[in-house]
């Protein structure tokens, strides 16, 4: 079993796919900040948001659905705000057990708070399945990045592969060691102290092949003429038209964070 | 889907536009520093070394053990880094495992990120580094002191990590204060047995097999005071507040009420509740969190003790 399904970029030729990734992260970024800007309760630029999302989203081929499967992974961390429901002082809606009132300040700030992170969660989710890794690290090296850093990412990536095949292999392994008879009366899987003493035993094996692969790979980069200088090649232009819409885009992003601080301030 | 979220990620949205931006800056300046630090010691291996072993920590998070009932404990990593590979580097290896985990994965916000990386790349190697060199000071280089150290120190990241996405929220005005320390700090307090025990397997048996890959992570002369200091800050300064911020007796005793449902229904999310921990039985919830806070001060006091008789002896 191989990793490759890891890679959660979907290659496709929409106009979103074709924006230059020194502007489509930036943007991005401005589209989570200005939906982090807008007031608790500011439901028309909520609407708006949302619009502007779902027009993205179907331009770039992918399909509404897609982004609503993805976007689930961060509904677990909603709970988390879950209690803001019960504590708001304010008219009260609703009254439960244990002396417990949800009220509609509550509500408004939950709702605001669940809508919020699933907007900018399709956002990013946008973002990393419409741009090839490689141009999400030009982007960052735009982004005014260190160039030390920037290789250790693109070096991680490419290493990330490699090394979750060996962690699945091994957690193969495990598996097939770990028999367990239909006879209840065999004792089996030992405690949960054992168990955990197993998976930090892989985890330091991990560790150790890990480093030991480092030290390989240094002596192939030696080997190549490295010498420790980091060099990129020069950064291609973007084109002008992409350049113009951005900052549009951006203006009016600037735009709608002033009238919705005015109008709900 | 191999990849499996952890918990600590704060999706965008949660947090304040203020708080999100002034724990960037702090983000950036500690991943700043200790760019410039690991360059010094790795030199011309640093971008290898450090990609592999980034790259080894975020694969390690899929590693997981079942502990009871379909729930599972598995690794967040920077303590290990830390015991490792000394604190600046845990530092970019987090750095680089939790970005790529925001920018790839959408595992915790982009936004939101700057806070990700001060839970998860500041303070956890901060947090643990202090801890273990202590144990291993105390036991003046014997075998326990490596294993106790490694335990506590990954237990203590973690507390003290969700401590911080406590603080956050509470400061956002997401999640009341009184109920986010109480929740996060009792089900991380669980949660960081797990990552104990597993720091603890990885590094003994890295103990017994390759024993001179320890030493990578000895202290450097140069810069460890500063995380010496701030990282035993850092713990003291969020032990404290948390019992602070929810000392309020109405809050406490809504918690008590309400500590059944929030544990049951963050299942999906927090992976390492047994589910007979915690029986809806509010004041063994609030033992736990107590006991927690206490078991780390106490801690602190013992170790503090006994490095003070040491020294006394030694001098």
């Amino acid at each position: 079993m191989h990793a490759h399904f890891l890679d959660p970029y979907k290659p496709r030729s929409s106009p979103i796919h074709q924006l230059d990734a020194r502007l489509k992260v930036p943007l991005v970024i401005a589209f989570i900040l200005t939906t982090s800007l807008i007031p608790i309760g500011g439901w028309p630029f909520y609407i708006f948001l949302t619009a502007v999302l779902l027009s993205a989203e179907i331009l770039s081929d992918l399909g509404i659905p897609f982004f609503f499967k993805r976007a689930a992974l961060a509904l677990p961390f909603v709970l988390a705000a879950l209690p803001v429901l019960f504590t708001q002082t304010g008219n009260v809606w609703v009254t439960l057990p244990f002396g417990l009132t949800i009220t509609a300040p509550g509500v408004e700030r939950f709702i605001s708070v669940a809508l919020k992170a699933w907007i900018s969660v399709q956002a990013a989710i946008l973002m990393a399945s419409t741009t090839p890794f490689p141009e999400i690290l030009l982007a960052l090296r735009a982004l005014r990045l260190p160039k030390v850093l920037v290789s250790i990412i693109g070096l991680m990536w490419r290493y990330l592969f490699v090394i979750v095949d060996e962690t699945i292999r091994m957690m193969n392994a495990r598996n097939a060691r770990s028999g367990e008879s239909p006879n209840p009366s065999y004792k089996h899987g030992g405690s949960v102290f054992w168990r955990a003493k197993v998976t930090g035993g892989m985890a330091g094996n991990l560790f150790i092949r890990s480093i030991e692969r480092s030290d390989r790979i240094y002596h192939a980069m030696l080997s190549r003429g490295y010498d420790g200088e980091i060099r990129h090649l020069p950064l291609p232009s973007i084109p002008e038209i992409q350049r113009w819409i951005s900052v549009v885009v951006f203006v009016s992003f600037f735009l709608i964070v002033v009238l919705a601080r005015v109008l709900w301030g | 889907m191999l990849y499996s979220p952890a918990p600590m990620h704060i999706p965008d949205g949660f947090l304040s536009v203020p708080l999100s931006i002034a724990l960037w800056i702090i983000s950036i300046v500690v991943i700043a520093l200790s760019t410039r630090r690991v360059s010094q010691d790795l030199g011309e291996r640093e971008v290898p070394v450090m990609g592999v072993l980034a790259a080894a920590i975020f694969a390690g998070q899929m590693l997981n053990f079942t502990v009871t009932g379909g729930t599972s404990g598995h690794l967040m990593g920077a303590a290990l880094a830390t015991i490792l590979l000394g604190p600046w580097a845990a530092v970019l290896i987090m750095t680089c495992v939790v970005g790529v985990q925001a920018l790839i994965f959408q595992d915790g916000g982009l936004l939101a990120l700057g806070a990700n990386l001060f839970n998860m790349a500041v303070v956890g190697p901060f947090v643990s580094y202090p801890i273990y060199r202590f144990f291993q000071r105390m036991s003046t280089g014997q075998k326990w002191g490596v294993f106790v150290g490694s335990f506590i120190a990954a237990w203590t990241s973690i507390f003290i990590a969700s401590l911080a996405v406590a603080l956050q929220l509470a400061l956002s005005g997401t999640s009341p204060a009184n109920i986010a320390f109480p929740a996060m700090g009792g089900i991380h307090a669980l949660i960081g047995i797990g990552e104990g025990l597993i720091t603890l397997g990885a590094v003994s048996l890295i103990y017994a097999s390759r024993r001179d890959l320890l030493k990578l992570g000895e202290p450097q002369p140069k810069g460890s005071t500063l995380i010496w200091i701030g990282g035993t800050l850092l713990a003291i300064l969020l032990a404290v507040l948390s019992p602070l911020a929810s000392s309020n007796p109405d809050g406490l005793e809504w918690v008590a009420e309400q500590a059944g449902f929030l544990e049951r229904a963050s299942e999906p999310s927090f992976t390492i509740i047994p589910d007979y921990i915690f029986p809806g039985i509010p004041n063994e919830t609030l033992a736990t969190i107590i006991a927690g806070i206490l078991g780390t001060l106490l801690v602190l006091g013992v170790t503090l003790g006994i490095a003070y008789l040491r020294r006394q002896k030694t001098a």
